[in-house]
């Protein structure tokens, strides 16, 4: 016989078990008009219920699942308070134009979250709830960090204005471009290809995000000789140069490894896929960054399969706001004018977000829902990059102003002429859109002339304008915002 | 020698600087005069001449400054930079005069 035999065989329930709603009252997870405490963490979510499911009670379900509940009632619920614990779908918005949908959003107590770890909210409000049956799909639309939580994490590691100082770069958007092809290239070709990019008029050339260190170049190579290049490139131009490292790696203690390796070479920046390591990895690296006084590029790799989806997923405004937070120094965002998704409100939302100083409010950032303090943390550089050519030039400005990474790869390397006519070509149409709008000119409307009259003094200009003069890319956008 | 930013544009007229110095002022920048004669990538600090014009809100004055400081400093680099004191940093630097 088990000694685990039950004194309380045969007698009446001892509490009241069972399957309750979600949404029952005397629970908390649906209450609507509860005012949200200055401390807690805010969460927009657009729930699509299974038919016959309310969206009362979907709501009231993510508020549970997501912070303190399970499906049944359970004896040990009576040891804990949870009017303290429980997460509080506060209030419902339609969503125009899809009425099996409803925005819900919902109030997180700051106790559920451990301190600095963007981890542990994560397996929290993106964790098993995304897979509840009784919801056919739901999308986390926007986050709200509260200063109580914020403050606890460290931010971008040097942020924009001290990579400005650091890279001697003032007034004027900065310039990039991805090393193509991706992959295949020995060590010494790839040097070659970063050498010519920068010598060109490039501040900043960058591995590709699936670089590490294949047969083909190893990571020491790389990096010894895209730095050989880089100073070479220094040298030669008189100017301040970068190139991201990507040290992005199987375990952490490579990523430490190579990021050592790219310090000791004297490099000033590094990179790292911040999704495909995690968001832990990420924290240390971004850790290490700023104890070793090198700037971190964010490439978003596998966002997509996260974000793409209108009605399932992380929207694309929450990761960028969470890479920010966790800290990076420059994350990738749309173009608007590119082959990219993004529609053109929501790009230059997120760019908002993620350069605001003070508080990036719901009327800046367009498609956000909460006001979001950034108490003193740094802002970072968003960076455009994807299917850009010169004459994208006086649009990109206009969007973008001058907090801003442009980043031509084809856009350079594929100029007829090298990538180092290609870079003197973007460098060129650049710094001539600058001048012409500190002159007060109209950019969108008298780009054209601005660009030609630039070519009059540059072969280099001259040959992409020619080469690129046909290319548009006019998809519609899978993920917009809706129309009110 | 490629330093600072329109180091890709032809040297710029008198009339162009005016329109930059102008955009500057317009944005309530306050603008400094700098001269090397040696730049490279590794040099943070130019020589300051004088100090950032704090006082100065007029295009001329700063053009005049900027004369005083090429007759001055013929063999050097001279550039002109600007400090936003709102985002309490340095926002602009261009190159005006070259040896």
């Amino acid at each position: 016989m088990s000694k685990a035999k039950s004194d309380a065989k045969d007698e009446k329930a001892l509490f009241d078990a069972g399957v309750k709603e979600y949404s029952a009252a005397g629970r908390y997870y649906y209450d609507i008009g509860y005012k949200p405490t200055e401390t807690q963490v805010l969460a927009a979510f657009r729930i699509t219920p299974q038919e016959g499911v309310s969206f009362e009670e979907a709501a009231a379900a993510v508020a549970a699942e997501s912070s303190f509940s399970t499906w049944t009632t359970v004896w040990s619920d009576y040891l804990v308070d949870a009017s303290r614990y429980s997460a509080r779908t506060y209030e419902m918005k339609p969503v125009p134009g899809h009425p099996d949908q409803m925005m819900a959003y919902i109030a997180y107590p700051l106790d559920l979250f451990e301190e600095g770890s963007m981890g542990n909210l994560m397996s929290s409000l993106v964790g098993n709830v995304f897979g509840f049956k009784p919801l056919r799909a739901l999308r986390l639309e926007d986050l709200y960090f509260p200063p109580a939580l914020l403050s606890t994490f460290q931010g971008p590691p040097h942020g924009i204005q001290v990579e400005r100082d650091r890279m001697d770069k003032y007034g004027r958007p900065l310039l990039g471009a991805t090393m193509k092809p991706k992959l295949g290239l020995s060590a010494k070709n790839y040097g070659r290809v970063v050498y010519e990019a920068l010598r060109g008029g490039l501040d900043f050339t960058k591995d590709d995000e699936n670089i590490t260190s294949q047969p083909f170049m190893r990571w020491r190579d790389r990096c010894e000789f895209v730095m050989s290049a880089v100073k070479q490139a220094e040298a030669e131009t008189g100017e301040r140069k970068g190139h991201y490292l990507n040290v992005t790696a199987g375990d952490m203690e490579e990523m430490y490894a190579r990021a050592e390796l790219a310090k000791e070479l004297g490099s000033r920046i590094i990179m790292v896929d911040y999704l495909i390591v995690g968001f832990t990895a990420f924290t240390s690296l971004s850790k290490w960054c700023r104890r070793n006084g090198m700037l971190l590029h964010a490439h978003r790799a596998m966002h997509s399969v996260l974000d793409r989806q209108p009605n399932h997923g992380i929207n694309w405004r929450v990761l960028a706001k969470m890479c920010r937070i966790v800290g990076a120094d420059h994350l990738h965002n749309g173009t608007v004018v590119g082959k990219l998704e993004g529609d053109r409100a929501s790009t230059i939302g997120i760019n908002e977000m993620m350069r605001e100083t003070r508080v990036a409010t719901v009327e800046q950032c367009p498609g956000h829902h909460f006001d979001q303090p950034w108490l003193s943390m740094p802002g970072m550089f968003p960076v455009a990059s994807g299917g850009i050519h010169v004459w994208h030039m006086p649009e990109l400005v206009s969007i973008f102003g001058d907090e801003v990474i442009l980043q031509f790869g084809g856009g350079t390397v594929g100029h007829p002429w090298g990538s180092a006519a290609g870079a003197t070509a973007n460098r060129v149409a650049l710094e001539a859109v600058v001048q012409a709008r500190n002159e007060g000119r109209n950019l969108l409307a008298e780009g054209t002339d601005i660009l030609k009259s630039a070519a009059k003094h540059s072969g280099e200009l001259r040959a992409a304008m020619e080469t690129w003069k046909d290319i548009t890319f006019d998809y519609e956008s899978v993920d917009a915002l809706e129309k009110p | 020698m490629k330093t600072e930013t329109f180091s890709y544009l032809p040297t710029f007229s008198r009339e162009q600087i005016e329109k930059q110095v102008q955009y500057f002022l317009k944005n309530n920048w306050v603008v400094g005069i700098e001269y090397t004669s040696q730049p490279n990538p590794s040099l943070a600090f130019w020589d300051w001449w004088k100090l950032p014009l704090f006082s100065m809100k007029a295009v001329s004055e700063i053009m005049a400054e900027i004369e005083a400081c090429k007759a001055n400093h013929a063999n050097c680099f001279i550039r002109i930079t600007s400090y936003d004191n709102a985002r309490q940093t340095q926002v602009m630097s261009f190159v005006v005069h070259r040896p």
